[in-house]
């Protein structure tokens, strides 16, 4: 589903990512860790083409993304959901369209839509502030308007970023139930955190696997975790 | 590489697509204002490239047959020469008839300079024959030497001398008229791209979430795209609609009071008009996709 062989990334004359391999086989839930500034959203980056690996390969669904155009990148994205810490919506337009918006940009938002939108928005508990703004949202909300944005195109794979970073515990906590529900329907899941906690909350639910970023390699992280 | 599909797709109206752009205040009063200025300009410069080019038409077709010959005689001799004259001239071959102008005629001419109440029986004026000629013309350097030798003081004026300067004149007034039109065309393509690369870089972060979700690039494009032509369409509407008000303003004149007074839009002249609003809107149209095109490439 997703493959990295031998990849390296430089940006600016260093190299931040060097010789990671990995895959990601269909129905996983793998964490990502490492400290700040170790590379976590670069390698997620690479993971859904919005960085073009400087060596080695990136496939993403059997596909080299090196050989591939804007609009393909485009394509694939649109199987594959993306959580930021940042969240990164449209600040003029209400919750509902922003959930929608992956729809919106595929063209698909048609029939029995609605419907599901309102499913999808009772599902992270959003009912109710599907009409505010975005800027009018707390960080958890936020969080799960943005998961909700991530899954409504029914995605096979999931990525977050730092997606309880902003939150409190309680609400990193629900968050982390949607995320195992989405993995128990199928759904493949990468997630990069720094929080510990998140990760053996999630390993007491479902079979995690744990990666770290270390010295610009990925690792296996230790039976710590 | 022009593409006519991704093209027909821009064009599409979308109402969901459109709104995934903020409103941003300051580049739709800019393309707006532009497209208004600019279309109302273009107004004046199509009436004066049309009314030079009817003025040299006229010119040219009126005056191209045609020749006056002028009797500067004392006063006793003025009708024994003017005979001569027209002697000469019926029996000229290229001359299809020659007449010699009434005093009413004459007064005529000078009417619009020294009113239609002139003494004119009381003035040493010169007697005018009118010739019209045939399409091939005559041989101006063999009448005047027959003149010369039986009317010698007839003086031929075949209008080349000052009718030609004219003719280039209102021509190249016609030309300047389109190249202005050209210019404006420009000048508005430029303004839309300026307008459309500060929305667009203002809009990069709005650009970036639509590329997380899959967005593709015609699609975003199309929405900037869209907008800015939309924005020139009504500028440019309105601005056409106030140039032709203003050309309405301009007094109205008769056939002798000349170029200024028919600064006014005829005839087959108003299609040209009509096509301001739709131009202007197909300049912003691919003004802003080729700027939506490099800063969507910049920011990839």
């Amino acid at each position: 589903m997703i493959e990295l062989e031998n990849v390296a990334y430089s940006y600016g004359g260093g190299e931040l990512l060097t010789d990671m391999s990995l895959s990601v086989p269909p129905g996983s839930f793998h964490f990502l860790t490492g400290p700040s500034g170790s590379g976590k959203t670069t390698f997620l980056k690479l993971c859904y083409g919005a960085l073009q690996a400087t060596a080695g390969h990136v496939r993403l669904f059997d596909r080299d993304v090196r050989g591939l155009g804007r609009d393909d990148v485009a394509l694939l994205r649109r199987k594959i959901g993306v959580v930021h810490q940042d969240c990164q919506f449209l600040d003029h337009l209400p919750v509902t369209e922003n959930v929608a918006l992956p729809l919106t940009v595929s063209g698909q938002d048609a029939d029995g839509a609605d419907a599901n939108l309102k499913e999808l928005l009772a599902w992270v508990g959003l009912t109710s502030r599907a009409d505010a703004l975005p800027p009018e949202l707390s960080g958890g909300e936020r969080q799960r308007a943005a998961l909700a944005r991530a899954v409504i195109m029914s995605p096979d794979v999931i990525l977050a970023d730092e997606p309880t970073g902003n939150i409190d515990w309680e609400m990193s906590q629900r968050l982390l139930t949607l995320l195992v529900e989405l993995n128990r329907m199928g759904k493949t899941i990468l997630v990069a955190t720094h929080d510990l906690g998140l990760i053996r909350a999630a390993k007491a639910q479902v079979q995690t696997r744990v990666l770290r970023i270390s010295n610009r390699r990925l690792q296996m992280a230790g039976a710590d975790l | 590489m022009f593409d006519l599909r991704s093209t027909a797709r821009m064009l599409k109206f979308d109402e969901k697509a459109d709104r995934v752009v903020p409103p941003t205040g300051f580049t739709a009063r800019l393309t707006l204002f532009s497209a208004f200025a600019m279309s109302f300009l273009a107004v004046f410069a199509l009436a004066l490239s049309l009314a030079a080019g009817r003025v040299a038409d006229r010119w040219g077709e009126e005056l191209a047959q045609s020749s006056t010959l002028r009797i500067s005689a004392p006063a006793g001799e003025v009708a024994t020469q003017t005979e001569a004259a027209l002697r000469v001239l019926r029996t000229t071959p290229g001359i299809i008839d020659a007449r010699a102008l009434s005093t009413e005629e004459q007064r005529a001419l000078l009417a619009p300079w020294f009113g239609s109440d002139l003494p004119i029986e009381d003035l040493p004026l010169p007697q005018l024959i009118d010739i019209i000629e045939t399409d091939e013309g005559y041989d101006a350097a063999g009448l005047r030497l027959r003149l010369a030798a039986e009317a010698p003081a007839a003086v031929l004026d075949d209008h080349a001398r000052w009718r030609r300067p004219l003719i280039d004149a209102a021509g190249r007034l016609r030309l300047l008229g389109w190249a202005s039109i050209l210019l404006i065309a420009t000048a508005t393509g430029a303004m839309v791209t300026l307008a459309a690369n500060a929305a667009l870089a203002a809009n990069a972060q709005v650009i970036a979430v639509l590329r997380l979700v899959g967005a593709k690039d015609t699609y975003i494009a199309s929405a900037f795209v869209r907008r800015f032509a939309l924005r020139a369409l009504t500028g440019a509407a309105f601005g056409t609609l106030t140039g032709i008000v203003a050309l309405f303003l301009i007094p109205a004149g008769s056939d002798t009071t000349g170029f200024l007074t028919d600064l006014s839009i005829q005839g087959w002249g108003w299609v040209w008009v009509i096509l301001i609003p739709p131009l202007s809107g197909l300049v912003a149209f691919f003004a802003t996709r080729f700027a939506a095109g490099r800063v969507l490439e910049d920011l990839a």
